[in-house]
């Protein structure tokens, strides 16, 4: 192997490897200080989140909002953004998607309804990232500060919207009524069922689908389309973009609106796979996990796919600990998520040294 | 059945003198009161919340520790969790189930639909399934109480409303606050504000203080706050500024004696207390238990701390008001019949 190949396994392989698991023996520590067998946790965490098809499906639907928001922001990572308005976008998204769903009509077949429902989400997370998208390309307000701004005006539009506009009158609690039926994602259980194969019944639904084909969608558009090439090449280095005649304004705009889109994607799982209803605050937690998602997944969509699942076992395995364990809050939950953030991320390259001294090292070449 | 159970027991007796008379305290208990699994699932707000959920964390508390049986409790983080949450506790057998808050409405509903042999409580919600018990508020009436109060201690002719969230249930009081106001005096001004509109409203005392800072320079020396933990900035700085302060939900008068005119206590932690209670003695009923001033589920809490602050007068107002709303000489609209206030 030649040394090149072999610090690509480094970085894209063992790294995250050995720093998920640095988070994993930390938080074991964490455990015992608690007065928890880590043992006996990572037991339940695993065959809680894996061991029998409840759990599974739980894990699987968690992790297909984080795809979508871990492919938002690797997109925009490649054109050098940081997009933190994932949470925004996915929650303004949502909007998009509810208003096709609630108000087309009923009699539609489902082939023209959800379509045009995800096109919904897609357009409405676009259209929330533009603003941002447009400050910082022509007018150089940073990205990292609209956007997280955005996510404050965003929650504010929302509540306005499903308190005033969308609430049914005398209906308690913020939320609209229920979509047309013709909108609604089918549940993976009942397709099985379909097929003679009876589970039990997740939340899981084939939004899952539309996730895998947007990974496959991403990582064509990233690498194998002059538009790809161009925000990569712009995200590597301004100048030479410039040089090539890239206008790095139009990839900043271009970028952030794919970001935004994708980012716009969490309604169709929650909303019409699932709840079949908008409400407050659906899009809880999935736009900051994206962040972490991508990270870990070194803004690679099969990296994306890979740390989406963990952070799907994650919540639901935490949700199961939680249950099963009086004395873990879900707390833990949010501490072991720091923990995998803080050492994918903040720690990245802390053993590439070590793995390089002994599994690459420099005068070995070939 | 039951010879066969005393057979048993007969031969216990010969075994164990001593283990004898434990297992019969406890059996006479079972007989009295059904063995009962509670659990209690908390809405996304968490069971440390300085305000609502913790009223019902300190209402099954009290329960766990008069009758010794452990409740179950979990704290969701999202929406399908509340719903697998309730699922998993019906499936393994616990009964009642207490959901707190509106926003496990559907998820209720989903539970209670594929168990239908399980208990299912629901406090501040409304679901209409045969094994559900839905447990109301009258909030507007218990604000209703507090506003009267309110302009009555106020010699600016000015009181105030800190809101936390931007939700119609926030609404529900201060329109009841208002209306409270309006009947001791109309010609009073109310300034009202909401703290944010994003659950962390429920959470922010910094700017809770700094609304009730500029109300107060706006003339208002009474300010009702209906916003969770925000709600602690309000009577600190009310303090601060020598104003009146109304607490809510649970009785807040000791958090700043001296200047928490009231509270408006809404007994939920009791209604979680009584479903669990209700369950054990085997008299839990599906259905509405509606909480308003008569059921004595809300209204204006009177203790120590507030006795210098609440003049006579006042007291009779209260009490005044108090059988006009029960016996429906007084009507106080309620701001989600139809989304409008009529001040």
């Amino acid at each position: 192997m030649t040394r090149d190949r072999r610090l690509s396994w480094i970085n894209g392989l063992l790294l995250p490897l050995f720093n998920v698991l640095t988070a994993f023996i930390a938080t074991g520590i964490v455990f015992l200080f608690i007065g928890v067998d880590p043992i006996e946790a990572t037991k339940i965490l695993i065959y809680g989140a894996l061991g029998y098809d409840e759990g599974l499906g739980y894990t699987l639907y968690y992790a297909t909002n984080f795809v979508f928001t871990g492919l938002a922001v690797a997109v925009a990572f490649h054109a050098g953004l940081f997009n933190i308005g994932g949470e925004g976008q996915a929650y303004v998204g949502g909007l998009g998607t509810a208003l096709v769903a609630l108000y087309m009509n009923p009699a539609l077949s489902a082939w023209i309804v959800i379509p045009l429902a995800i096109s919904g989400g897609l357009l409405f997370g676009a259209l929330w990232a533009i603003i941002p998208a447009y400050l910082q390309a022509y007018r150089g307000s940073h990205i990292v500060i609209t956007t997280i701004m955005f996510n404050f005006i965003a929650s504010s539009l929302m509540v306005y919207v499903l308190v005033n506009v969308l609430r049914e009158v005398g209906e308690m609690s913020p939320e609209s009524g229920d979509f047309i039926e013709a909108s609604w994602i089918p549940f993976v259980h009942d397709v099985l069922a379909n097929f003679g194969y009876e589970v039990t019944r997740s939340p899981l639904n084939m939004s899952i689908f539309v996730a895998l084909f947007f990974s496959a969608v991403v990582w064509f558009f990233l690498w194998h389309t002059r538009w790809g090439f161009a925000i990569r090449a712009a995200g590597k280095s301004n100048e030479a973009a410039i040089y090539s005649g890239i206008n790095p304004k139009k990839i900043i705009v271009v970028t952030m609106c794919i970001s935004g889109a994708l980012a716009g994607l969490v309604g169709i799982n929650e909303l019409m796979g699932v709840q079949h209803r908008l409400f407050l605050n659906f899009n809880y937690g999935y736009g900051f996990g994206g962040i972490a998602v991508a990270l870990m997944g070194r803004n690679h969509p099969v990296g994306i796919l890979i740390a989406a699942f963990l952070f799907g076992i994650l919540y639901q395995g935490g949700a199961e600990l939680d249950f099963e364990l009086q004395n873990v809050s879900r707390d833990i939950v949010v501490v072991m998520q720091g923990l995998v953030i803080l050492f994918c991320g903040g720690l990245e390259y802390l053993y590439r040294p070590v793995l390089i001294r002994y599994l690459a090292p420099v005068e070995a070449s070939e | 059945m039951k010879n066969t159970k005393h057979s048993h027991f007969g031969g216990f007796i010969k075994k164990t003198g001593l283990a004898i008379i434990a297992t019969t305290i406890a059996l006479s208990a079972s007989i009295a009161q059904a063995d009962i699994k509670p659990a209690v699932v908390y809405d996304t707000a968490g069971k440390n919340d300085k305000s609502f959920n913790e009223a019902v964390f300190n209402g099954i508390m009290r329960f766990a520790n008069d009758t010794g049986i452990a409740v179950t409790e979990l704290e969701p983080t999202n929406e399908a969790m509340m719903e697998q949450s309730l699922k998993k506790f019906a499936q393994r057998g616990y009964s009642p189930v207490v959901a707190v808050g509106f926003t496990m409405a559907n998820a209720v509903a989903a539970a209670a639909a594929e168990y239908p042999d399980t208990q299912f409580t629901i406090i501040d919600g409304v679901v209409d399934a045969p094994n559900v018990q839905n447990v109301v508020f009258k909030e507007q009436e218990g604000s209703f109480l507090v506003g009267i109060m309110a302009a009555m201690a106020s010699s600016t002719g000015t009181v105030g409303f800190v809101g936390g969230m931007d939700i119609p249930l926030i609404s529900r009081f201060e329109c009841g606050y208002k209306q409270g106001v309006a009947h001791q005096d109309s010609s009073m001004t109310v300034l009202a504000q909401m703290t944010g509109s994003t659950p962390a409203a429920w959470g922010n005392p910094t700017k809770g203080g700094e609304i009730t800072r500029s109300q107060v320079e706006n003339g208002a020396d009474v300010v009702y706050a209906a916003a969770g933990g925000t709600g602690m900035g309000v009577y600190q700085t009310a303090a601060d500024m020598g104003v009146l302060a109304i607490g809510v939900d649970s009785n807040q008068n000791y958090i700043q004696p001296g200047t928490m005119l009231t509270s408006m206590y809404k007994k939920v932690g009791l209604a979680a207390y009584e479903s669990f209670e209700a369950a054990m003695n085997g008299t839990w009923e599906a259905g509405f238990k509606v909480n308003g001033v008569a059921e004595d589920g809300v209204g204006a809490a009177m203790d120590e701390y507030n006795a210098d602050l609440v003049s006579a007068e006042m007291l009779a107002a209260v009490e005044t008001a108090r059988a006009g709303i029960i016996d429906g000489s007084i009507v106080v609209h309620d701001y989600m019949s139809d989304n409008t206030c009529p001040l």
